[in-house]
């Protein structure tokens, strides 16, 4: 933590929360296919995700406990913040749609924090780098696992191209807020922390590109993307995802098993 | 007939460096990229492995139950097969 003498616990903490909570989110609606995918081989393999995501958060809710100092730890981060204290992507919290949503969503954010975690590894926060180094591994897994199912519903059946070319449409004005800069970005960029993520652009495209490209895949422009998730303004589909999540919590507050 | 769009997969795994690849299962998967992804996702979970291969099912030959009698009974009456007659110095150790 030595390189948070410049920089203040609240802005460190402000960014690792929303690290933190893009990989709850999302881990979270992978975690809605189990017992619901198309194949046995997928009800494994998005819940095997969905539990590096949510692995993901909770060192991240550690660390961002520990660096907030007010004594929150990672379960009182994860339910006891509401709806608009989150700031995750407004991706992340998007609904599921059909299996091509979800494979695309999950290789859009793989493809946005690969080298975001690569970058990390070498933050001037050690602890940051640990969480980094392992994370790296495991996002590499994801970005091959998702891209080949974009390759292959892409292009596939009539069906599945179909599906798939509505995802990209469905999912376009989501992806302009991953890489959006602000102040709390652009300290962690100056203490050498984390890259802003404006500089992550071109290695997205690098991922994303060749996948499109097998796939039979366009790229779509989108005049307007959505925005506000890092400010905590949140679509419908936020709420209802954690009232899910924190329903135990809320109704038993303190409750462990 | 329409073709068969995921088709099964053998699935082998070796445990660790020095051992043999062992047969664990099988996964639907529709191409062999797809069948490792599958095959680490389904039997990996645990660490089992350091290595996979797939194989696809129909590649496989296998011995006929009916067969069974002719092909494996011969063998029980051969005990003299089992390296069991002789006695190892004890300084050898494990073998």
């Amino acid at each position: 933590m030595a390189a948070a003498s410049s920089l203040s616990r609240e802005t460190l903490t402000a960014f690792l929360l929303r690290l933190a909570d893009d990989h709850l989110v999302l881990g979270h609606r992978l975690s809605e296919w189990c017992g619901h995918a198309p194949m046995l081989e997928e009800d494994l393999a998005m819940p095997n995700m969905a539990l590096d995501l949510i692995g993901q958060a909770r060192s991240l809710y550690q660390y961002a406990g520990a660096v907030e100092g007010k004594g929150r730890d990672e379960d009182q981060l994860a339910y006891m913040r509401r709806e608009r204290e989150y700031v995750n992507c407004l991706m992340a919290e998007r609904q599921n749609g059909d299996f091509a949503h979800t494979m695309l969503r999950q290789f859009y954010f793989a493809a946005f924090m690969q080298p975001l975690w690569q970058a990390m590894m070498t933050s001037t926060d050690e602890h940051l780098a640990g969480i980094a180094a392992k994370a790296e591994k495991e996002v590499a897994y994801h970005i091959r696992h998702a891209g080949e199912w974009v390759v292959r519903l892409g292009d596939g059946t009539e069906e599945s191209t179909r599906r798939m070319k509505a995802a990209v449409e469905a999912l376009a004005p989501y992806v302009d807020e991953l890489f959006e800069s602000d102040e709390v970005t652009r300290a962690m960029a100056e203490a050498g922390i984390a890259p802003d993520p404006t500089t992550l652009r071109s290695a997205f495209d690098a991922i994303v590109g060749p996948v499109f490209a097998e796939a039979g895949l366009e790229w779509v422009e989108t005049p307007y993307g959505q925005t506000g998730g890092r400010q905590g303004r949140h679509g419908e589909a936020l709420g209802f995802l954690l009232a899910e999540l924190q329903y135990m919590q809320r109704t038993y507050p303190g409750m462990t098993w | 007939m329409t073709k068969n769009q995921i088709p099964l997969w053998e699935v082998f795994i070796r445990p660790r460096n020095g051992l043999a690849h062992k047969h664990c299962g099988s996964v639907h998967a529709a191409d062999e990229v797809m069948a490792l992804q599958a095959a680490r996702d389904v039997y990996t979970r645990r660490g089992e492995g350091t290595s996979i291969w797939v194989v696809p099912s129909s590649a496989i030959t296998a011995s006929d139950p009916e067969n069974k009698d002719e092909n494996f009974e011969p063998a029980l009456s051969k005990v003299y097969r089992h390296p069991t007659f002789y006695d190892i110095p004890e300084d050898v150790g494990h073998m």
